[in-house]
């Protein structure tokens, strides 16, 4: 029978089935971090449990460190328990750790790819939401909750029941100054924070194919924006260029007979998906959210909607709600929009190819006076790769803050946060009340547009400072 | 885990579609490294103002929703972050079932590891519900027939069979999966022949 991609993963990692068909998945790789861990390593030690593979487990610091000097440690009292704390469960546990001053630190789901723990045709979980981001190499990769995280550690399996197939083909070819970031924006606006919700989705089409692995990265990322289980990326040539060399990837024989299994890594050409979806690439433009959900978005040509307009009236409700707290008015043209904050980094955007072309667009140029900027690299080594090439002072003399690595912004738990009422163009992943700090405003952008809104001081078309 | 069987509560009713696990417990109470404790945060910014004050107006902070064991809410409830931070708050305050037209997924699977019952719902049911959560009435939840009953009328839920077994009985998963210690052992074997590369055994 032919199957999907998704169907060969989820076979391939059965371990037991029952007839109601819950079944027990084999984990391969399980990243760990600070803030969803600590009560699942005192529930092994509360149980006499040991980890059953600790080689499978890779952990690292991120939504808590500051991005600012680190060499005198944490000074927030309860973040610096929370480092503490994994770093003594690592020790205790036999888990290895990339530790606050590692070169390798970064956001876990930058560091998996980075250092080759990400695998196509595996299953990768994590306690956090956006472990979809691995599944750009072809790996069943999704977020789980702290109870599952003890799950995982003491028996390297999870219970599960299978989600269904989604497809979605985004097909012919993206115009310039559109990238991935409008692309799975494009994606969320279209199906909804609820339209994934039962699926695991399969990007596939021209425009998929055609990104690169970081660009792949940052679609997957936001799948959990459409609440979809997973999002991936069948694996290909480049998928195997990107992980050739890298730190843990599979070496001599191990590659070979590695590349010859994810070859068999692709969706059967007459399989049947329970749903398809299909997108215009051509017709993608840059774009912003303008309200409290992802799935509020607006091209940047574009105006704020109005709720009056909306039939549904929990919608309308909903609606009015985000443009008071975002403190818009409906109609208002969003290039009007003024900006207070610039945030470049992220798990979606915070690698060295999103730094680049930042800072291509960067050169030369000066942020507006009204803005405060900050670049926070999506790890040690992608900051290095980006000082080595110079970007840092692309940015440092444009008048941006060039951090140390880390969620930082996205979710302000260490200090970087908005105060109330500041506006943010954010290349992260959630617009939510509070998100960014409390009454804090969000607008979602790609890394070129964040640079427009810097340069300009208000949301702008990267178009025209291409 | 504590075992689930019935209930009877004067429900709380939250009509915000997509609430997100931010807001229901927001990131500056993720830095602890306990289970308990979060019931005093749960939904903070809607509870709270700035200075910390409790918002009289909030439905869960007004008699009799104060103790209110079950929440109605609107659809797509607990997008958003994993944070399981989010059933801990719930709980912790008090909520043992939520009711909504549809969860995110993992909030959803977060919720029976933790003896909360998430019901999903059509919301014709949901807005009936709501006005017995307006009028301070009971309403009531048996888990083993699963079914609401309100007034009286009685309207079913569906649930997964194996999730509802295990919190009736209360049953542990990493108990249930240590049973199954030789499939898991088995398993890894034909993985070392097979796809020795998985675990970094070279």
């Amino acid at each position: 029978m032919p199957k999907t991609l998704y169907d060969k993963i989820w076979e391939n990692h059965l371990v037991h089935e029952q007839e109601d068909g819950t079944s027990l998945i084999y984990v391969d790789r399980h990243l760990v971090h600070e803030v969803t861990s600590p009560q699942a390593f005192e529930g092994l030690r509360l149980q006499k449990r040991k980890v059953r593979r600790p080689e499978l487990t890779l952990a690292v610091p991120d939504h808590n460190v500051p991005t600012t000097d680190r060499s005198k440690g944490i000074n927030d009292k309860e973040s610096k328990i929370q480092v503490d704390t994994l770093r003594q469960n690592c020790k205790e546990f036999g888990v290895e750790l990339f530790d606050v001053n590692d070169k390798r630190q970064g956001i876990v789901h930058i560091i998996g790819p980075e250092q080759g723990f990400t695998q196509p045709g595996t299953v990768i979980v994590c306690g956090d939401s956006h472990t979809a981001t691995h599944g750009a190499f072809g790996s069943l990769a999704f977020g789980i909750g702290t109870s599952e995280v003890e799950h995982v550690l003491a028996t390297q399996t999870l219970i599960q029941k299978k989600s269904k197939n989604l497809r979605i083909n985004v097909n012919g070819k993206l115009p310039i100054g559109v990238t991935a970031k409008d692309v799975i924006l494009k994606i969320i606006g279209t199906i909804g924070t609820a339209g994934g919700t039962g699926y695991v989705i399969e990007f596939a089409g021209e425009v998929i194919k055609n990104l690169t692995m970081e660009e792949r990265m940052t679609v997957c990322n936001m799948t959990i924006e459409a609440g979809a289980r997973a999002g991936l990326i069948a694996p290909d040539e480049k998928t195997f260029e990107y992980l050739k060399g890298k730190a843990m990837s599979p070496k001599g024989d191990y590659w070979d007979k590695a590349v010859i299994f994810w070859r068999s890594l692709y969706s059967d050409q007459e399989c049947k998906f329970d749903k398809e979806i299909n997108i215009e690439g051509e017709k993608i433009e840059p774009l912003v959210t303008w309200g409290t959900s992802p799935q509020d978005v607006s091209p940047v040509t574009g105006i704020v909607p109005d709720p009056n307009n909306e039939k549904n009236e929990d919608r309308k409700m909903a609606m009015k709600r985000s443009l008071e707290y975002m403190g818009l008015k409906a109609n208002t043209k969003i290039s009007e929009i003024k900006i207070d904050k610039i945030f470049i980094g992220s798990c979606t955007n915070g690698r060295i190819e999103d730094l680049r072309l930042a800072a291509s667009l960067l050169k030369g140029k000066k942020i507006a006076r009204n803005v405060s900027a900050m670049v926070v690299p999506g790890s040690g080594l992608v900051k290095a790769q980006a000082e080595k090439e110079g970007l840092h002072k692309i940015f440092v003399e444009a008048g941006f803050e060039w951090r140390e690595p880390g969620c930082s912004m996205c979710l302000g738990m260490n200090p970087d946060q908005l105060k109330p009422k500041e506006r943010c163009a954010s290349t992260s992943n959630r617009n939510f009340e509070g998100r960014q700090g409390r009454g804090g405003r969000t607008h979602l952008v790609s890394p070129g547009m964040a640079i427009a809104a810097a340069i300009n001081g208000h949301l702008s078309d990267v178009r025209e400072i291409q | 885990m504590n075992k689930f069987s019935k209930l009877k509560s004067i429900p709380s009713y939250l009509s915000l579609q997509n609430i997100d696990t931010d807001m229901i417990i927001p990131k500056q109470f993720l830095k602890t490294i306990k289970r308990t404790g979060l019931g005093k945060s749960l939904f903070y910014e809607m509870r709270y103002d700035e200075n910390g004050k409790l918002l009289e107006d909030f439905i869960l902070n007004k008699e009799p929703y104060k103790n209110s064991k079950i929440l109605i809410a609107g659809k797509n409830f607990g997008c958003g972050s994993s944070r399981e931070h989010a059933p801990w708050a719930l709980s912790d305050f008090g909520i043992k079932c939520v009711i909504s037209s549809s969860f995110a997924d993992i909030f959803y699977n977060n919720c029976f590891k933790n003896g909360i019952l998430p019901i999903k719902i059509n919301e014709q049911i949901i807005l009936e519900l709501s006005e017995y959560s307006k009028r301070k009435e009971e309403i009531g939840i048996d888990l083993e027939k699963q079914e609401i009953s309100f007034g009286n009328k009685i309207s079913k839920f569906e649930l997964d069979s194996f999730k509802k077994k295990c919190l009736i009985e209360g049953l542990d998963d990493i108990d249930l999966s240590m049973k199954k210690i030789n499939q898991i052992d088995n398993f890894e074997r034909v993985l070392t022949s097979e796809k020795p590369w998985i675990l970094r055994n070279e």
